[in-house]
């Protein structure tokens, strides 16, 4: 059985700029799939090409088989999209809104049911208009669901989310999941792709800089043993002059990349020897978001780290 | 194309439309309210007495001056005696600028009291409904009260209501079909230009676009929301038309297909105006500049035939000219033949600007 999405040398331009550069990936049957990046690295780009809102350059991308563009009538049915900023008629109401969808889609829908499935059932008689962005962005994934889609690509589904109806969506993304439905997610929040995702994408640039579980990626990208310094910056400094492992500095910490005992020791006796005030100690391994940051290259606004090495993992 | 669909999304537009009440007021009230305010600018409806001049061929009669005193008494006319020489009054009033006369005929005393039918002219300006209503209705008036005293209302006294100048229409006929007219072009008009521009910028036709419903099926009910309304609109300004100022239109059939066609053809170059811009406010002023010209010189305020030959040429070429002067065709003259051909000329431009705004509408981005 083929991938639900496949897509080879993906490329779009919007005039001289390359927002996408040659991407490869599959997305198989009943998986979650999480498209990391940070702003403007063309997430809802090729997202928007696989809705077949958009056409591409150049690149092959298939969906359930089709051309998203081409074949876009025969898709509509058969997909369910979030849009990035979605947004719907004024004065309409939830209630109608969905209503309006079940019927355009011929699908006979307990309207009720679904928005409180995504928690709107007290706003289902509300104007668009009046819903907060939460609210309106929970009407977006009542839409996306509808017609039972076998395939659904959600751009930002929790942005701008309180933490408990983030904890809904998920809910929802994870019932999808066990329907059998093939979930196509963007987002910001790492924790969110480790905690939801089966296989998350980092894409930088237009390029894909990593792929694979959140375990094969940390495992690949990032590094085992860290030992962090509660201590301002100045730590780092003097560290690096002084070891030949790994110093970064971020947020009021400072890791030290440490192999083994003797690595744990000589990083301890050399903070304390430049009289630098630290506060606490400990050791962890890499996050995916301590991988994220890494390759893309974004500490912060000091920008001290160097941006990733491009590159296909 | 899906009925469904297409009815579906029609009750969405209605409601989003409604609930908006903007263009419910721009479609609806104002047509109204313009019928009433030209009405009655033009109906001149003031409180003064109206000054009439009067020929009395019957001169001295002691019936005749019963007659004109009558008149007098009703506050409502101020009597202006003109020499009996003149022969011709609808002449004379038109060479000293006045438009209200009466005639006496001569011989008035003796056939009244002979009981010999006689007749009375009263000469009106058809421009100023409201005059000509008083005048004729208080000739008439005196009249029967002459008729009822003497011979318990046989018609001895006759009165014939003549109309000064060529023009045998009054300004408020030619009002309702130009006001007609001018809802045709401007509610689906102004609500296209913006909606095909907004929807654009909002994405909401990206929204649309994920959904089974096609570009057809939505433009198909957008054009059937607005002939509903324009129909509405129509039945309105007819009825109001009617009532506050008498008009006298009739409604035909033959006012359907420009009452389809039109909002047809508009609600296409609406669509047109909006695809082609960029912003909202472009398309506004794409969409104006369009609209106003076409708003004040095709007949919708004051009939074409007032204009003078360059600007009916420049008429000529409007879109909203051909609905108008078909409307007029219909409504007023019963004119079948002129009202077939602007028929003909209306609904090609509507088809044509209907495919091509279809073809240049695209809800998709590349
Ligand atoms: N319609 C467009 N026309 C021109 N450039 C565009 C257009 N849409 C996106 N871009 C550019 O393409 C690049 C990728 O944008 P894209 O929206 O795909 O990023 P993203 O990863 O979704 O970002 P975010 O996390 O902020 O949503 C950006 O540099 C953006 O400025
Ligand atoms: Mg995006």
């Amino acid at each position: 059985m083929s991938d639900v999405i496949e897509i080879h040398g993906l490329v779009k331009d919007y005039g001289s700029l390359r927002a996408v550069d040659g991407i490869d990936l599959s997305v198989h049957r009943g998986e979650v799939f999480a498209f990391l990046g940070p702003n403007g690295a063309g997430k809802t780009t090729t997202v928007e090409i696989l809705e077949g809102l958009r056409d591409r350059t150049s690149g092959e991308v298939r969906v359930l088989g089709l051309d998203p563009w081409k074949d876009n009538p025969k898709l509509v049915p058969r997909q369910g999209v979030i849009p990035q900023d979605f947004n719907f008629f004024e004065k309409i109401t939830p209630s109608e809104a969905v209503a309006f969808y079940a019927g355009l889609f011929g699908k006979k829908v307990d309207v009720t049911g679904l928005l409180r499935r995504v928690q709107l059932e007290d706003k289902a008689d509300s104007w668009f208009e009046t819903l907060s962005g939460g609210q309106k962005q929970k009407l977006g994934l009542a839409l996306a669901l509808v017609h039972a889609p076998e395939v659904l690509f959600l751009d930002e589904p929790t942005t701008g989310l309180d933490p408990q109806a983030r904890r809904a969506i998920w809910e929802v993304i994870r019932s999808l999941k066990a329907e059998g439905r093939t979930v196509f997610l963007t987002t910001h929040y790492l924790e969110e792709a480790e905690i939801l995702a089966d296989r998350v994408a980092i894409i930088h640039r237009g390029h894909i800089v990593a792929m694979g579980t959140p375990a094969e990626i940390i495992r690949e990208h990032g590094r085992r043993g860290l030992l962090t310094f509660h201590a301002p910056a100045e730590l780092a400094d003097y560290l690096r002059g002084r070891t030949d492992r790994t110093v970064v500095a971020h947020d009021h910490a400072v890791d030290v990349e440490v192999r083994g005992p003797e690595d744990v020791l000589q990083a301890v006796r050399l903070a304390t020897e430049s009289h630098i005030a630290w506060e606490s100690l400990s050791t962890r391994s890499d996050t995916l978001e301590d991988v994220f940051i890494r390759l893309v290259g974004q500490v912060g606004e000091s920008g001290e780290e160097k941006p990733a090495h491009e590159g296909s993992p | 194309m899906n009925p469904r669909r297409v009815f579906l999304n029609l009750s969405v537009f209605a409601k989003g439309y409604i609930r908006g009440r903007v263009g419910l007021f721009f479609g609806l009230v104002f047509p109204v309210i313009l019928i009433l305010l030209f009405g009655a600018i033009f109906s001149n409806t003031g409180n003064t007495a109206v000054d009439v001049y009067v020929v009395n061929h019957d001169h001295n009669s002691y019936w005749s001056q019963q007659f004109l005193q009558a008149l007098n008494q009703s506050h409502a006319l101020t009597l202006h005696v003109v020499d009996p020489s003149v022969t011709n009054l609808s002449t004379w009033l038109s060479q000293n600028d006045q438009s209200t006369g009466l005639v006496i005929p001569a011989g008035f005393e003796a056939n009244y009291l002979n009981g010999t039918p006689l007749r009375l002219t009263v000469y009106t300006n058809p421009e100023s409904a409201a005059t000509s209503g008083i005048v004729q209705g208080t000739v008439q008036g005196v009249s029967n009260q002459f008729n009822l005293r003497a011979y318990r209302g046989t018609p001895i006294i006759n009165v014939q209501n003549l109309q000064v100048g060529s023009q045998q229409l009054r300004y408020v006929d030619y009002l309702i079909p130009g006001l007609i007219g001018f809802s045709v072009l401007t509610s689906p008009m102004f609500a296209m230009v913006n909606i095909s521009s907004e929807y654009k910028k909002q994405k909401l036709f990206r929204q649309l676009s994920l959904t089974p419903l096609s570009r057809g099926e939505w433009l198909l009910s957008t054009i059937i929301w607005f002939i509903v309304l324009t129909l509405i609109s129509t039945l309105l300004m007819v009825g109001v038309g009617q009532a506050a100022f008498g008009a006298h239109v009739t409604l035909t059939p033959l006012m359907l297909p420009f009452l389809i066609l039109g909002p047809l053809l508009f609600v296409s170059l609406g669509l047109l105006a909006g695809t082609v811009s960029k912003t909202p406010e472009s398309a506004a002023v794409i969409g104006n500049i369009i609209t106003f010209p076409m708003m004040f010189l095709s007949g919708t305020f004051f009939p074409v035939s007032l204009f003078p030959p360059w600007l009916v040429t420049v008429a000529h070429v409007l879109p909203l000219f051909y609905v108008i002067d078909g409307l007029n065709a219909a409504m007023i003259f019963g004119n079948v033949g002129v009202a077939l051909t602007d028929i003909a000329v209306v609904g090609a431009l509507a088809i044509v600007f209907f495919i091509v705004s279809i073809r240049a509408f695209e809800w998709r981005e590349k």
